[in-house]
């Protein structure tokens, strides 16, 4: 098990696979809110699922309407169970504080999430606890 | 982040839900972006109105949501989907879908604008006033040449000033981020706006931080909202400054037409689309000149607001254009209207960078990127 400190944007706790990336998405444009699965085939997520995962990204870009389009996921059953960013920004903190998805900021230097790794994020106490 | 007691208490419900929920929305963001406390917002620009934009989902928050708030400062809102007196082939679930919505807003005390260009439209505040504005074109351009100060909002956090009277102190609000560390050194001929528009889609790819800076004169209005709406698409940049940095990323001839190859993807279209953002004054001028009496070969369709509609029809400019074969679409914009669908077009004409982008990724109808001078040249005859 690791434990890694995080910043609490919207609290509340999730676990799930880790589905880890390092480029940004763009909710609008690249998610499918009806599946949970990601749209974009020039995205290294293409055709992965976000539903029940916890979402390791460094942040959201895009249409200010992407907000909406996290709401609808969690509508949908489709929503991660946490989210973990490098940078939370605008769209993907209002769009989880509506929908009641936990996020945390990473810090710098903060450990590799590995991809697939069982992940329990508890943005309250300001831990992510990654099983090895 | 520090909150009042009065702040507090909302948060806990004791203004009710959606105030509570609003208050959620401002707490995180606030964290998100290191913010020390809430300060008062003169103006918020609400996005979010096109139902193709929120879905299902987003309009039943709304009608619940709009049940139990109203705005606290002066709210305009964008675009809806389509214009409802023209409603064509629009399906009436969509056309219901769009009324709940517009229902919704107006039940909040919303200034009823659907415009994304409200600094086109409305009394600009004194420079250095605080707004939450969500639509990036405007972010930008306010930020950027009207001395106001407001992040990339999203549609939820610029609702949530809507009704709070209230955003974070943090990143555009503050001087810090104001000022860019990085720049782009301009090497490169502007002959349209949509050239500004190529430099701006590079811009805000190439760019993290909240602001960048151009070596380049003062953009024409026209000019500074192709770049505005550009920038806005492809980053997280919401601001630009005319001047010299240390950093430099250099734009020229080779990166314009990586730009252009990326989002111009027909040689040609079925029908002309006008708009992203919204045509103003100036380029219904500019277009009407361009077009001479002639007529074009082929559907028009420009987008504006219904102020400038009412401004430009007071001085012939409307019924000039309508001569030339263009039809008016109010209250809407290109970005994800059902106007435009794959079923209908293949591909279709477009000045905008902005426009371009989402059609071809969202609408999945491909765009043919000509500026608004060589559409007219092009296509009126």
């Amino acid at each position: 098990m690791i434990i890694v400190n995080c910043k609490k944007i919207v609290g509340g706790s999730g676990e799930g696979p880790a589905i880890v990336t390092t480029q940004p998405i763009n909710f609008l444009a690249m998610v499918d809110a009806k599946t949970g699965r990601i749209t974009d085939q020039k995205h290294e997520l293409y055709d992965k699922s976000l539903k029940g995962a916890v979402l390791v990204f460094p942040y959201a870009v895009g249409s200010s309407v992407g907000a909406y389009a996290i709401f609808s996921l969690k509508e949908y059953g489709d929503a991660p169970s946490a989210v973990v960013c490098t940078k939370a920004d605008i769209t993907t903190a209002s769009g989880c504080a509506i929908a009641d998805i936990p996020v945390v900021d990473l810090p710098d230097g903060a450990p590799a999430i590995k991809q697939g790794a069982i992940t329990r994020v508890e943005a309250d106490s300001g831990v992510i606890r990654v099983k090895v | 982040m520090e909150l009042s007691r009065d702040e507090e208490d909302a948060l806990a419900g004791r203004k009710g839900e959606a105030i509570a929920s609003a208050y959620r929305i401002l707490v995180a963001i606030g964290e998100a972006t290191g913010a020390s406390r809430l300060v008062p917002v003169k103006w918020a620009h609400v996005s979010g109105v096109n139902y193709n934009t929120i879905g299902d989902a987003g309009a039943q928050f709304l009608d619940k949501f709009s049940r139990n708030a109203k705005v606290a400062v002066k709210t305009t809102v964008n675009p809806m989907g389509y214009d409802r007196s023209h409603q064509e082939d629009i399906p009436s679930k969509f056309q219901e879908k769009q009324s709940s919505i517009v229902s919704s807003y107006e039940r909040m005390g919303v200034t009823p604008s659907f415009t994304c260009t409200p600094y086109e439209v409305f009394d600009i505040p004194e420079e250095g006033s605080m707004v939450s504005f969500a639509e990036s074109n405007a972010a930008v351009f306010s930020n950027s040449l009207l001395g106001l100060k407001t992040n990339k909002e999203s549609a939820l956090s610029a609702l949530a000033s809507s009704v709070t009277g209230k955003a974070p102190l943090s990143d555009l609000r503050l001087e810090d981020a104001r000022a860019p560390k990085v720049g782009i050194k301009v090497d490169f001929k502007f002959e349209s706006e949509l050239d500004y528009g190529l430099l701006g889609y590079f811009a805000g790819k190439m760019v993290k931080d909240s602001s960048v800076a151009f070596d380049i004169p003062k953009p024409s209005t026209i000019e500074a909202k192709a770049l505005s709406a550009a920038i806005g698409t492809s980053g997280s940049c919401g601001m630009f400054t005319l001047g010299d940095t240390k950093e430099k990323i250099s734009f020229g001839k080779k990166e314009a037409e990586a730009v252009m190859d990326e989002l111009s993807t027909a040689d040609d279209g079925d029908v002309i689309t006008l708009g992203s953002p919204q045509l103003g004054m100036n380029e219904l001028d500019l277009l009407a000149k361009a077009t001479g009496g002639k007529k074009f070969d082929r559907r028009c369709m420009i987008f504006c607001s219904r102020a400038i509609h009412n401004q430009a029809a007071k001085v012939g400019l409307t019924g000039k254009l309508e001569k030339a074969g263009a039809e008016f679409m109010c209250d809407s914009c290109t970005c994800l209207t059902p106007y435009v669908t794959k079923e209908k077009y293949d591909s279709v004409v477009s000045n905008s960078i902005k426009g371009a982008y989402y059609l071809n990724n969202s609408n999945k109808v491909k765009v043919a990127l000509r500026d608004i001078r060589t559409i007219a040249e092009d296509y009126a005859k």
